[in-house]
């Protein structure tokens, strides 16, 4: 990235924060009102205490633990999902069904099918975090698998190559840029619903700690635990988008800007 | 070491509609027989059954013989283009047809530098596809199809999306190959030069059936004189 883009990019995030500090700070009242909000100063402060506390490091790690199994399984579920109901006839008559049932149900619904199904409340965050990044995963594996050209295949069984050859040396790496798009996605969905299950259902977590020091009005505590997600969240997707680019550096280089018309 | 094959009353496609209808080929063991038809003839249908990789739904299709199956090894197919797998490098796409095979990694080394050479992309062996030029893609996909030492090679119209400095110097290489190897190969084009300069037939397909199919004089011999057969051709053709 040039310098110039990375000093825009400080630029806009010092613009926000310097936003909020005067709407917070002057108590601007507008008929939306920040008098009750916190300023940026407020929250920093906070943060800066709870950053030397073992509670917050706590929080942290429940909640990146249980996000990255049921992202991970989900991972695992949703691509096998997604290529058994795009190469397979039978599966996708098979699951299709039940798949694009469940598939409008809000995975944050799904709390009281959790609560009930596991014995602790661990593995019910876990299966909501899951259910919320398998749907995104399936649908984008499956149109990615559609999408991959019939030649390469025909290249590889001409070679003398078998299913297992052809599903792994053609289909999933030529599926994998559709299957980055639906793992980006579900990252995101999965961020919502490790939170909000933390919020209704947790002990610890960065959900949890978030819900809890608004019903003890702390309100500076609230936008320590928002800000903490946003972070998290960012640094996720980061990975993510990271890890995609380095697996698929084979496709075309998009143009560089200012080529375009 | 090459395949024979033969084709007996082939029909492919919906039986109501089919794209082939009753076509008799014999292709004996190591000569070239190009396809010449216009587009929507079955040209790519007859070299997708030959390779196995369309089942014939009337007559039978033959390898040496034997009725055939499926795809195999002993078929290499070319495409006229994107047959690389784009996010192999170069040697990776050649060694292919090996890996598959069974080669360990140390002995596949030579044979793909070997043929990264006869192909002339020594030095081009790290590139992905994306980074080659349309001729040099083709000059890979023709070392990727023979690297498997296949007994007979189909290629659909290799060199037609090339300019025409390039499509010749693809012809002169396709030949040096074939020289050495001497495997079957069935070559399908929409061009009556290439057809008359690479075949020892050329097979006339039009509407899904064989119109005709005629010996060409001295085939390969840069000097002979084959002005009587193109003209047959491009009446026929057209």
């Amino acid at each position: 990235m040039t310098a110039r883009r990375r000093l825009l990019r400080a630029a806009a995030l010092l613009g926000f924060l310097g936003l909020w500090q005067a709407l917070t700070a002057w108590k601007v009242q507008a008929w939306v009102r920040f008098d009750h909000l916190p300023t940026v100063l407020e929250v920093a402060d906070a943060l800066k205490v709870q950053l030397g506390t073992a509670v917050y490091w706590q929080d942290l790690a429940d909640s990146l633990r249980r996000i990255s199994t049921g992202f991970a399984l989900a991972a695992l579920l949703g691509v096998t999902a997604g290529v058994l109901t795009a190469r397979s006839r039978t599966a996708a008559d098979l699951i299709g069904p039940v798949l694009e049932l469940v598939r409008p149900i809000p995975a944050i619904a799904l709390v009281p099918v959790a609560i009930m199904l596991f014995p602790e409340n661990e593995q019910g965050i876990v299966f909501i975090t899951c259910a919320a990044a398998f749907f995104p995963v399936t649908v984008a594996t499956r149109h990615a698998v559609r999408a991959v050209p019939p030649r390469w295949e025909e290249a590889v069984r001409t070679m003398g190559g078998g299913t297992g050859r052809v599903l792994f040396g053609v289909v999933l790496p030529g599926a994998l840029p559709g299957v980055v798009g639906g793992l980006s996605v579900g990252l995101g969905v999965s961020w919502i619903c490790v939170i909000s299950a933390e919020m209704v259902s947790g002990q610890y977590g960065v959900g949890y700690r978030t819900w809890s020091a608004y019903t003890v009005l702390d309100y500076p505590g609230v936008f320590v635990g928002m800000a903490t997600i946003g972070l998290l969240g960012w640094a996720t997707s980061g990975a993510v988008e990271l890890l995609g680019r380095r697996l698929t550096r084979w496709l075309p280089a998009p143009a560089p800007a200012g080529v375009r018309a | 070491m090459s395949l024979r094959l033969t084709a007996r009353g082939l029909s492919v496609g919906h039986p109501g509609q089919p794209v082939l209808r009753g076509v008799e080929l014999d292709v004996a063991p190591g000569e070239v027989l190009t396809v010449l038809g216009p587009s929507g003839c079955g040209k790519s249908t007859l070299l997708r059954a030959l390779a196995g990789l369309l089942r014939p739904t009337g007559g039978e299709l033959l390898a040496d013989g034997r009725p055939l199956t499926g795809p195999g090894a002993d078929r290499a197919l070319v495409f006229q283009e994107d047959g690389l797998l784009p996010w192999r490098t170069v040697r990776r796409n050649v060694e292919l047809p090996l890996a598959i095979a069974g080669l360990k990694r140390a002995e596949r080394r030579a044979p793909v530098a070997d043929w990264l050479g006869r192909v002339g992309l020594d030095d081009h062996g790290e590139r992905l596809p994306r980074e080659l030029s349309g001729g040099q893609r083709q000059r890979v996909q023709l070392a990727r199809a023979l690297a498997g030492a296949p007994r007979a090679v189909l290629m659909d119209e290799p060199f037609g999306a090339l300019d025409p400095q390039t499509r010749a110097a693809m012809q002169q290489l396709l030949l040096a190959v074939w020289q050495k190897e001497r495997c079957t190969v069935v070559f399908v084009t929409h061009d009556v030069d290439e057809a008359l300069l690479l075949g020892d037939r050329v097979a006339v397909l039009s509407g899904g059936t064989l119109a005709a199919l005629h010996e060409v004089p001295a085939p390969r011999d840069p000097s002979a004189d084959r002005s009587a057969l193109r003209a047959l051709l491009l009446a026929q053709y057209t």
